[in-house]
């Protein structure tokens, strides 16, 4: 993927990277390009090799095979001293002899700037992040969330072009996870400048970021707005990755250029206005998502396609109901996850109900 | 199970704490004590002893010795120390466990082994006994406490705070300075002290390995077949001990003062073990 | 990667990397002062106890003359067997009196866990000399307990079998090793998970069954441990028999120490070394293997 290196809109370039160790693969061949002032995310399991990438990107892990491009140059073999970038470690790594102005202020440090300023520097660094007046206080007197802005602040005073987040939220407890999602994406906004996020977390992802790079065996199955991801998942992995998603057999009837006539066990015989590689009497893969399946509640409701399912489970959320149910007369299984409002009932164990769909709310999955 | 502990294994503690410091408390007793004889029932209060300490020349050359060579060991196994946990805390190497599980050999070993070996070496080498052949010694037993000490130091070091460092822009070195070294300067000024103190009180391989510069505990040895010194002695105990504990006790206030700014717990047990 | 040399280099040292070559870099100082100064002496040990001295001649044959003294001389046995007997002794009995105030400590520490230990260890890393030397003034003739239970008027005449014997050796030094036995054991006291024992309270044990079935078992690694940590060295020790032995109570460091001084038999010295080590060295391997057993049958 050899697009041009001088791209304006791209801060970062990363063309065919590998990493070995050993006999170990954590990279497979990696290209990217991250464009300035977005908000991306790597996304993966453990293992997938993320974390190299970013550490790639930061420095302190050079490519086997390939280069990396920041803001143009080729910074591959540059130490991380030296490149534009800072990164928030998944252990903060707040400097445990240092107050928290004089974290924050450390890397201000070769630039010998007066007192004065680099006091202003600082508490301007803190007023970012929330923490204003926290500077004389002892780094070991600090809250999982408090260490974290900390981080934040120590990276953003140093006015990077990349900001790069280790898995920052991992730490935090639910609540205060949720939280701090939305501040990142504020802050985000607020300071302009591009942030490169690694998770395991897909929600955080889709939340956050402008762009995600799902990442399987340290290769990227689909690089894709969150939409695109979750609308149009590449894969089966990366379908089940990203939320949940129920996968129904079907077979081709008929292809042509414009129309893909395709049976779906039990759900029925639909045209879909798509071309594809598919030919008649090939056995596709439907994914549809639970919340696109309706129950159908009152004998009035309807939608444009109906099936008939029994109810085998029922988690309550509160908010929501998830079902299990199974198609009538099949072994075939599927989520519906019903908005819980008023005069709605939660069905019980071994009711026969009516399931109801729409014709956009099935997407094709290709095989992994 | 926080229960409250039966009466019995309460005064069997604190029975067996007077039994450990039951010896120890003799020394001030007769430090004291305005008699020539090492037995109760106790005599006047005198200053005496300290004043024949003062002296005595050959106690004042043996101390020299000890303090030099104390001083020298405990620089010497805390360097050796700073090397050994350093590479155990931060890198793997083949042959690990074993490599270091050797450097740590002399802690389960007799002095006695430790001494006869090198005293045989030395010998055949024709090389003569110095304070330079008891600084050897002392040092190979002292840096396995080096390196217990100063590996929780290095161990409690996350290595993403020397990576932190470089990227906001600091090079080796500078992080070595900023980063490194304030984390582990209590570890250092606790394994040096520990190791200090070790050296000023080891008899054995001092007895072994010295040529005609006593230190203070051969010093002592030489003198306890003279009932007539014995008190002296009794004060020159005491001004070591006391020494003894004062050492230990800023050790010990180090090694915690480390410990809280890594954020870690103070069990001392870690120290030892 | 075709060179057949660095591949078989690479064979030899798979997990090589540049880290790898950094730690060894680093860790090579201490190590190679270890090798220069405790492997290659103790080599040169060995070795010496295989060549015999002939006044001042250092004969170099290799024999096996001076194990045979060491082992078949009815002094040198008995001196071993005392000095193994004593060590036993001497162990028992500090890792007995050591285990209930490591339960103490372990379980009813509180807050205050690291201020009794400093209390427990402080006293034993002052002068192991002078400690040894308390002790002679404590059993002695006109020592404190004679004069004490003399002047308390409990008996006539001096306790004379506290001292210059064997039993006083294995009281000093089952004070002089108490705490480096108290530690393990309280270390693998305290990390007992205490949700075993309240399964066993739940289960219907009381306190005394708890004890010998959940608490001892789980402690065992601590016992072997401190019994290890008094045993090694104290069959080694010089210190405590010269001073309050008497001819009764010397042990196999005092012979090693003449031969390698007054009598100048530097080869049987270290025959005599080495082969305390070895049966050192054996009964210790003995003891952990057969407790390594009995946890196993236990669980």
């Amino acid at each position: 993927m050899a697009k041009s290196k001088e791209d304006e809109n791209s801060i970062i370039v990363v063309d065919n990277v590998e990493k070995h160790f050993g006999t170990v693969t954590a990279l497979d061949g990696v290209s990217l390009e991250i464009k300035a002032g977005e908000f991306f995310s790597l996304l993966g399991p453990s293992g997938c090799g993320k974390t190299t990438l970013l550490r790639m990107i930061s420095g302190f892990d050079t490519p086997s095979v390939g280069n990396i491009y920041i803001g143009g140059t080729d910074m591959t073999d540059v130490p991380p001293n030296e490149r534009p970038t800072n990164m928030v470690f998944q252990s903060y790594a707040i400097f445990p002899h240092l107050n928290v102005a004089e974290n924050v202020g450390y890397g201000l440090k070769k630039q010998k700037l007066p007192k004065d300023e680099l006091d202003r520097r600082v508490n301007e660094a803190l007023a970012l992040v929330d923490l204003d007046g926290y500077g004389p206080r002892e780094s070991h007197a600090l809250s999982g969330g408090q260490r974290q802005r900390v981080a934040l602040a120590r990276a953003l005073i140093m006015k990077p072009k990349v900001l790069l987040l280790d898995e920052p939220l991992s730490a935090l407890d639910k609540k205060l996870r949720e939280a701090m999602q939305g501040e990142l994406r504020r802050l985000q906004r607020n300071v302009g400048i591009t942030f490169v996020l690694v998770t395991h977390d897909q929600e955080e992802a889709l939340t956050m970021s402008d762009r995600i790079a799902v990442m399987f065996n340290g290769k990227i199955a689909q690089l894709d707005t969150p939409e695109g991801l979750y609308k149009r998942p590449a894969t089966r992995r990366v379908a089940s990755f990203i939320g949940v998603m129920n996968f129904i057999p079907a077979t081709v009837r008929k292809s042509t250029d414009s129309t893909l006539s395709i049976d779906i066990q039990s759900l029925g015989k639909l045209d879909l206005a798509t071309h594809s590689r598919h030919q008649a009497g090939d056995k596709i893969t439907i994914g549809i998502r639970p919340e696109m399946l309706t129950i159908l509640y009152r004998k009035e409701e309807s939608a444009e396609y109906e099936f008939e399912a029994i109810i085998e489970g029922a988690a309550y959320y509160g908010d929501m109901t998830y079902y299990e149910i199974r198609l009538i007369d099949t072994d075939i299984t599927a989520t519906v996850s019903m908005r819980n409002t008023a005069g709605r009932p939660i069905l019980e164990i071994g009711r026969k109900t009516r399931v109801g769909w729409g014709i956009e709310s099935i997407t094709i999955i290709a095989d992994d | 199970m926080q229960n409250k502990p039966s009466r019995s294994l309460l005064t069997y503690a604190i029975v067996y704490l007077i039994f450990l410091y039951a010896p120890v408390m003799l020394l001030p007793l007769f430090a004291f004590n305005d008699s020539a004889i090492i037995a109760l029932p106790l005599s006047g209060f005198t200053f005496h002893w300290f004043g024949l300490l003062w002296q005595t020349k050959a106690l004042h050359e043996a101390l020299y010795n000890s303090l030099m060579i104390a001083l020298i060991t405990s620089i010497g196994s805390t360097t050796l120390g700073i090397f050994a946990a350093r590479a155990a805390a931060r890198y793997e190497f083949p042959g690990k466990r074993g490599i270091m599980g050797f450097i740590m050999v002399p802690l389960v070993l007799p002095e006695i082994i430790v001494g006869v070996a090198l005293l045989v070496v030395l010998i055949q080498l024709g090389m003569s006994l110095s304070a330079w052949t008891v600084i050897i010694g002392h040092v190979l037993i002292c840096t396995p406490f080096s390196i217990a000490i100063l590996q929780s130091a290095f161990n409690n070091m996350d290595r993403s705070l020397e990576e932190a460092s470089m990227d906001l822009g600091e090079n080796r070195i500078g992080t070595f300075f900023r980063v490194i070294l304030p984390l582990v300067t209590p570890g250092i000024i606790s394994s040096l002290l520990i190791s200090f103190t070790i050296s000023l009180d080891e008899f054995i391989i001092a007895f072994f390995l010295t040529g005609t510069d006593a230190t203070l505990p051969v010093y002592i040895w030489s003198q306890l077949r003279f009932p007539a010194r014995l008190p002296a002695i009794m004060a020159l105990g005491f001004l070591m001990v006391v020494l003894s504990f004062i050492l230990l006790l800023t050790a010990e206030y180090f090694r915690r003062r480390a410990n809280r700014i890594t954020g870690n717990s103070t069990s001392s047990e870690e120290s030892i073990f | 990667m075709s060179d057949p040399k660095s591949s078989s280099f690479k064979r030899i040292l798979p997990t090589m990397t540049p880290d790898g070559w950094s730690g060894l870099k680093l860790v090579s100082p201490p190590f190679v002062y270890s090798l220069l100064m405790l492997a290659a002496p103790l080599v040169l040990v060995f070795l010496l106890s295989l060549w015999t001295q002939n006044y001042l001649e250092l004969d170099r044959t290799f024999t096996t003359a001076n194990y045979k003294e060491a082992i078949s001389e009815k002094l040198y046995q008995t001196l071993m067997i005392r000095s193994l007997t004593i060590s036993g002794i001497v162990t028992a009995v500090t890792v007995l009196l050591a285990y209930p105030i490591a339960y103490y400590v372990a379980f009813f520490g509180g807050k205050r866990k690291s201020l009794w230990l400093l209390l427990i260890t402080i006293p034993f890393w002052t002068s192991y000399l002078i400690r040894v030397f308390l002790w002679k003034v404590i059993l002695g003739y006109n020592g404190v307990v004679n004069g004490s239970l003399m002047g308390l008027g409990f008996i006539e005449e001096p306790l004379s079998f506290i001292l210059y014997n064997a039993n006083a050796v294995v009281i000093t030094l089952a004070h002089a090793w108490a705490p480096f036995a108290i530690l393990p054991i309280f270390v693998s006291l305290s990390r007992i998970d205490h949700s075993l024992l309240e399964a066993a309270r739940d289960l219907g044990d009381g306190p005394i069954r708890r004890f010998f079935r959940v608490t001892l078992p789980l402690s065992m690694p601590g016992v072997v441990a401190a019994s290890l940590i008094v045993f090694i060295p104290t069959v080694g020790d010089y210190v405590t028999p010269k001073l309050l032995g008497g001819t009764d109570g010397l042990m196999i460091a005092n012979m090693i120490q003449i031969q390698l001084g007054k009598a100048n038999n530097a080869p049987l010295g270290s025959a005599l070394a080495v082969s305390a080590m070895i049966i050192v060295a054996s009964i210790s391997i003995a003891f952990v293997l057969i407790n390594r057993k009995f946890l196993k049958t236990k669980t």
